[in-house]
């Protein structure tokens, strides 16, 4: 199931992998509100409406369980809260699921019905499930399918977001969320902050920071007056982007730490030039599958450009405090001695291997290819059971209006990549530009070809952009990538609603209107 | 799918040399593991064998014909002979056929086996009977030479579903006509191509050629033997695709992702294989 996922764009050499399984007789459904080129790949496409993700998964569970397809054995020894979990999906009927999500009430009964007898059968989710103010419980809607199916936890089966970003993972691993440090040990914990001030010598804060939506909302309130951004492109990158610009423009302090003069770059009181972290430098990322790989130097980088690791380095001298590791060897191997689940992956192993997945904890260890094995141990390897969570439909925050009345969605293209600034002197004979995708029936209401230039608007603000019209979009629904932030802002378009619990921006569901440009007289 | 280490070995014979190799290995694998090196010119451990090119066959005691060994699989107690008169004889008639056709001058790999054999690649005529077609040169990314090519399959294959399942190519025409083509002979960037690359990266003769190649070809600095290349990740999405930066004069020259690599087996995407032209601020 590849839900909310364009992978064949986004992910091109995994869909690779997963056309294989095709071949030798895999079945695919796709669950996206656009029939993308994954999706021609499905034997079903089920084209939900934007934002009803979690009606549609509900139903596909109160159809496993009405037809008493779930996994009684595995519920009963692996999870908990499955009596509430079935009442919440009660009223999720095929017809009432049809109604919401738009998806035929046969087509759903098929997936549920495919996904519960499969032997093994996976989930696959990208930002169509994450991007919206309630993705936690739309991952958690996800969750549910597979602890009632028992496809987790083994060979072949298993949950599966996909990372967008080559090390999304790692940052992650590293330690670069709020609450935190490497190897995912919680910073309120007293016992792990120890560790750490061990080795580091100086006291860790307890108090868990903010994640990037919070400090845009401490940006407005001042509460955060200073900002050291490495390697992100908050002025083009965050939704509703006016709102952003303006509270990076009211920093006391900006400093940038960069391969590209980036428009956060140029608001910036001081800029980092950095060098080209797989090309130009030394280190290890993380895939989407936790595959620890080593990238590495290929060429000199340019001019006065540092490695990061030179520059946070000189910043701290400059500070008065002296670290003594210095190579990224040195730096793993004092990673190696905090995180346990890197614990064995030494750098000549990383070197000789080519790339292990953690968890690793030990020298022998060869590596963890799924998580989560612990559901079908006799003991659930000593924690509790997996809960069930109950989550119920809540459909985008901006509703359609009369005034904008036309559902704007988001998503990469395959030749480009995010704000551009790396796919950008890619010199792509493919590349079709800063076009809206537009269905037939909606362009031949508001009265426009594909090619002209319309103007689209949004509660937030009016950009100028290229219609395409696509043959098998829906009629209400729009897309837009958001590649080429220099010829038109289409985040000025996007939604300020985002997810409480994720932080999140819900990219994927604003509402527009789309009109015809005055007719200019022709000299 | 070859080698199963689950099922029991095969043990054969190559050249008199006794070798084990894992069920499902096939005469080239188990060549390979007696030492002994097979010219081949249609297969690539990447992609499935389609028997086009005959550059490989060996002699099988009980085969009334030569066997290609890419595509037959090892059996117990095969006995193979790879350099007998008879295989001599006929990998290097293969070698002159294709020689007295095709511009095999930039076949590195394959004019090491021309010598080799002392294949005479003007015995059936002086000059090469080449089509004479233009070089096709329709965007920055790959150009079609069409003269160096012996139609393998190779790019057919990576571009259809053994890797990219786009099959904006195939071979058009029969005979003499016979042609890799885009649907209709549309130009590449009309056609259903997605600029991924991976036909070039099979390419055993460079008639299919990356255009930073094929530009410092043209003006005489194309230095593969001072070319550094070193293995990194890509620095696009979150699969974790290898890449083989190949580098000249601290330039980026060439990307490639290594065969056996269990993520990639070989294989890139337009952004992987080409979006690197940022590193030199293009």
């Amino acid at each position: 199931m590849l839900w909310g996922s364009n992978a064949r764009e986004a992910h091109p050499i995994f869909f690779h992998h997963l056309m294989k399984g095709l071949d030798n007789g895999a079945k695919m459904f796709s669950v996206d509100p656009r029939r993308t080129s994954s999706s021609k790949f499905a034997d079903v496409w089920l084209g939900l409406n934007v934002g009803t993700d979690i009606a549609l998964a509900n139903a596909v569970a109160r159809h496993i369980i009405i037809n008493d397809w779930h996994n009684k054995d595995f519920i009963a020894h692996s999870t908990e809260g499955f009596d509430e979990f079935a009442a919440a999906v009660e009223p999720y009927t095929l017809e009432r699921a049809e109604e919401i999500t738009g998806v035929p009430a046969i087509a759903i009964a098929e997936l549920a019905e495919a996904y519960a007898k499969a032997e093994t059968a996976q989930i696959l989710w990208t930002l169509g499930i994450t991007e919206h103010h309630n993705a936690v419980d739309n991952v958690f809607s996800l969750c549910n399918l597979a602890l009632l199916t028992g496809h987790v936890g083994r060979w072949g089966s298993g949950l599966v977001p996909l990372r967008g970003q080559n090390n999304v993972q790692g940052g992650g691993d590293m330690g670069a969320l709020p609450d935190k440090l490497p190897g995912f040990q919680a910073v309120t914990d007293p016992e792990s902050r120890a560790k750490f001030e061990a080795i580091w010598g100086v006291p860790v804060p307890p108090k868990p920071g903010l994640h990037l939506t919070l400090m845009f909302e401490a940006m407005a309130t001042r509460e955060l007056k200073a900002v050291y951004c490495i390697g992100e492109n908050p002025a083009d990158s965050e939704a509703d982007i006016l709102h952003a610009r303006k509270m990076l423009g009211q920093l006391d302090l900006l400093v940038v730490q960069d391969i590209f003069m980036t428009r956060t770059a140029e608001m910036a009181d001081v800029v980092f030039p950095a060098s080209v972290a797989w090309a130009e430098s030394e280190g290890t990322v993380t895939s989407s599958e936790r595959r620890v790989q080593r990238v590495r130097a290929a060429v000199p980088p340019p001019g006065e450009a540092r490695d990061d690791i030179e520059i946070i380095g000189a910043l701290a001298a400059a500070y008065g405090s002296v670290w003594n590791t210095q190579t990224p060897e040195e730096l793993w191997d004092e990673l190696r001695s905090l995180s346990p689940l890197h614990k064995g992956m030494s750098w000549d192993r990383l070197e000789a291997e080519g790339g292990i997945q953690w968890p690793c904890p030990s020298d022998d260890h060869p590596g963890s290819p799924f998580l989560h094995g612990w559901l079908w141990e006799d003991d659930l390897g000593g924690r509790g059971p997996a809960p069930f969570t109950v989550v119920e439909h809540e459909g985008p925050k901006e509703q359609l209006s009369e005034e904008f009345p036309l559902r704007l969605t988001t998503g990469r293209a395959l030749d480009s990549y995010n704000t551009g600034v790396q796919s950008g002197s890619l010199n792509s004979p493919i590349r079709y530009g800063y076009t809206i995708d537009v269905s037939p029936a909606d362009a031949a209401r508001i009265g426009i070809d594909g090619g002209e230039t319309v103007k689209v608007s949004s509660p937030r603000g009016s950009v100028e952009m290229e219609a395409r019209i696509v043959a098998d979009l829906a009629e209400g629904l729009t897309f837009t990538t958001f590649h080429f932030p220099e010829l038109v802002d289409s985040n000025i378009l996007t939604s300020d609603a985002w997810d409480k619990k994720s932080g999140t921006a819900e990219f994927k569901a604003a509402s527009i209107r789309i009109e015809k440009l005055k007719e200019t007289v022709s000299g | 799918m070859s080698a199963n280490g689950h099922e029991t070995p095969v043990s054969l014979t190559i050249d008199g040399q006794r070798v084990t190799v894992a069920s499902g290995s096939s005469v080239l694998d188990a060549c390979t593991e007696a030492g002994v090196a097979t010219p081949t010119l249609c297969y690539s451990e990447n992609l499935t064998p389609v028997n086009a090119c005959r550059v490989c066959v060996v002699e099988m005691e009980g085969s009334r014909t030569l066997v290609p060994s890419c595509s037959r699989q090892a059996e117990p107690d095969m006995v193979i002979e790879t350099d007998s008169e008879r295989v001599r004889h006929s990998r290097k008639t293969v070698l002159e056929l294709l020689g007295s056709g095709v511009d095999l001058s930039q076949a590195d790999e394959l004019g090491q086996w021309v010598t080799h054999y002392e294949a005479d690649v003007e015995r059936f005529g002086a000059g090469r009977a080449t089509m004479e077609e233009p070089i096709r040169i329709q965007d920055e990314l790959y150009i079609r030479d069409y003269d160096r090519c012996v139609l393998c399959y190779k790019c057919v294959e990576a571009c259809g579903d053994d890797a990219q399942h786009t099959f904006a190519i195939a071979v058009a025409g029969r005979g003499f006509d016979a042609r890799i083509r885009t649907e209709f002979d549309t130009a590449l960037p009309d056609s259903a191509c997605v600029y991924c690359g991976n036909c070039v990266a099979v390419c055993p003769t460079n008639a299919l050629q990356f255009k930073t190649e094929f530009d410092l070809r043209e003006v005489d600095n194309w230095r593969p033997e001072e070319q550094s290349v070193t293995r990194t990740v890509c620095s696009y999405c979150g699969v974790g695709c290898n890449l083989e930066l190949h580098v000249q004069d601290e330039t980026i020259v060439k990307v490639t992702s290594p065969a056996d690599h269990s993520v990639t087996d070989g294989h890139l995407c337009i952004k992987g294989r080409f979006g690197w032209t940022y590193v030199h601020g293009a």
